[in-house]
């Protein structure tokens, strides 16, 4: 199945701001993240298709899943 | 108190009242600069200063924000710019909540940082700021560090409260405090050429969505540091959010969160239907 990707902010920096990515049926959010050498602690903000997910979140063929960083500073 | 009404008037012919009127009404009878002007405001008068706020502010919406108390939790890169905006704004009461004193490190971002200052309480550094821009405003400065026990006390005052802190775990906490409160929550934070805005209104539980995943107490500034223009964008829009709350206008970015990528020069708006809506 195919899904989108999408990564913001330090996420793109060595990896990419948008692509699609082939993954067999049943792969979790957090699997992806590990494809993706994205450590535990780079991730804040998860979506599917535009709706807050867990990294357990079980991905369906078309799916949107953006991620972005922790920001914290003031 | 009819003397003064009657006193002002009479120096604002033309619906305008200058500064030094101001200061003389309060002088010939004995009232507060802040009690001028809100007399004043309450009559339509209204002080140059907010001349050009224009049709923007009408004189009764400058008048509600005057009567208005906003509390500003944190007071480093954004906290310096939301205190400078809402004191010019008009907002008339102001908590100012930090326990820091300014290093040379705090210079390349915040405002009220100087090479006079360092060693100062930033929260000293910001009353005397307000008083040199806008004496009419009340500032009340608590140098504690903010934390869930003591929060709902410090916040007790304000009608909405703006999140400058640093760090995660207490930004929890004022979340927290003002959902209890049941205060809307101005969230903004910043790393690097990163950062994000909303508006959290009671019940709405925004930060936890934000921030719950989360495994670290600092996001991406520890290493990407904070540069000056950041934390002015992102406190920027917290005032503008902060000034639409207190006078109930416009749309506000609650259930989204504002993420802005300076480098790349986007505004993503990200919807934040979460677990719990």
């Amino acid at each position: 199945m195919q899904i989108t990707v999408k990564l913001f902010a330090t996420l793109r920096k060595g990896r990419f701001k948008v692509s699609s990515l082939e993954l067999v049926p049943g792969t979790e959010v957090g699997q992806v993240a590990d494809q993706l050498k994205i450590p535990r602690e780079d991730l804040a903000l998860i979506f599917v298709n535009g709706r807050d997910a867990e990294l357990d979140h079980v991905l369906k063929e078309g799916d949107t899943l953006s991620l972005f960083p922790p920001v914290g500073g003031g | 108190m009819k003397e003064l009404i009657e006193y002002l008037r009479s120096r604002a012919e033309t619906g305008l009242l200058d500064w030094n009127a101001q200061v003389e009404a309060a002088e010939k009878y004995s009232f507060t600069m802040a009690r001028v002007e809100e007399m004043a405001l309450k009559e339509g008068i209204l002080p140059v200063r907010y001349l050009r706020n224009g049709s923007t502010i009408s004189r009764e919406q400058q008048f509600r924000l005057f009567q208005s108390s906003v509390a500003v939790v944190g007071c480093g890169g954004l906290g310096g710019y939301v205190i400078e905006e809402l004191a010019r704004l008009g907002v008339g009461r102001l908590t100012i909540i930090d326990y820091d004193f300014f290093e040379e490190h705090n210079l390349n971002r915040q405002l009220f940082s100087s090479m006079e200052n360092l060693g100062q309480a930033k929260v000293s550094a910001a009353v005397k700021r307000v008083k040199k821009i806008n004496p009419a405003v009340t500032v009340k400065i608590i140098e504690e560090k903010f934390d869930i026990l003591k929060g709902l006390e410090m916040l007790s005052e304000a009608h909405v409260a703006a999140d400058a802190l640093d760090g995660i775990s207490v930004r929890l906490e004022l979340a927290d405090v003002c959902d209890r409160l049941k205060i809307p929550l101005v969230h903004g934070a910043i790393a690097g050429w990163y950062g994000q805005v909303l508006t959290q209104l009671p019940g709405e539980k925004s930060l936890e969505t934000l921030y719950r995943k989360s495994v670290v107490d600092t996001g991406k500034e520890k290493e990407l540091g904070n540069l000056p223009f950041t934390p002015a964008i992102v406190a920027s829009l917290q005032a503008a959010e902060i000034c639409k709350v207190l006078l109930n206008q416009g749309s506000l970015l609650s259930g989204r969160v504002l993420h802005i990528d300076l480098l790349e020069m986007e505004f993503e708006e990200v919807p934040l239907s979460s677990i719990f809506t």
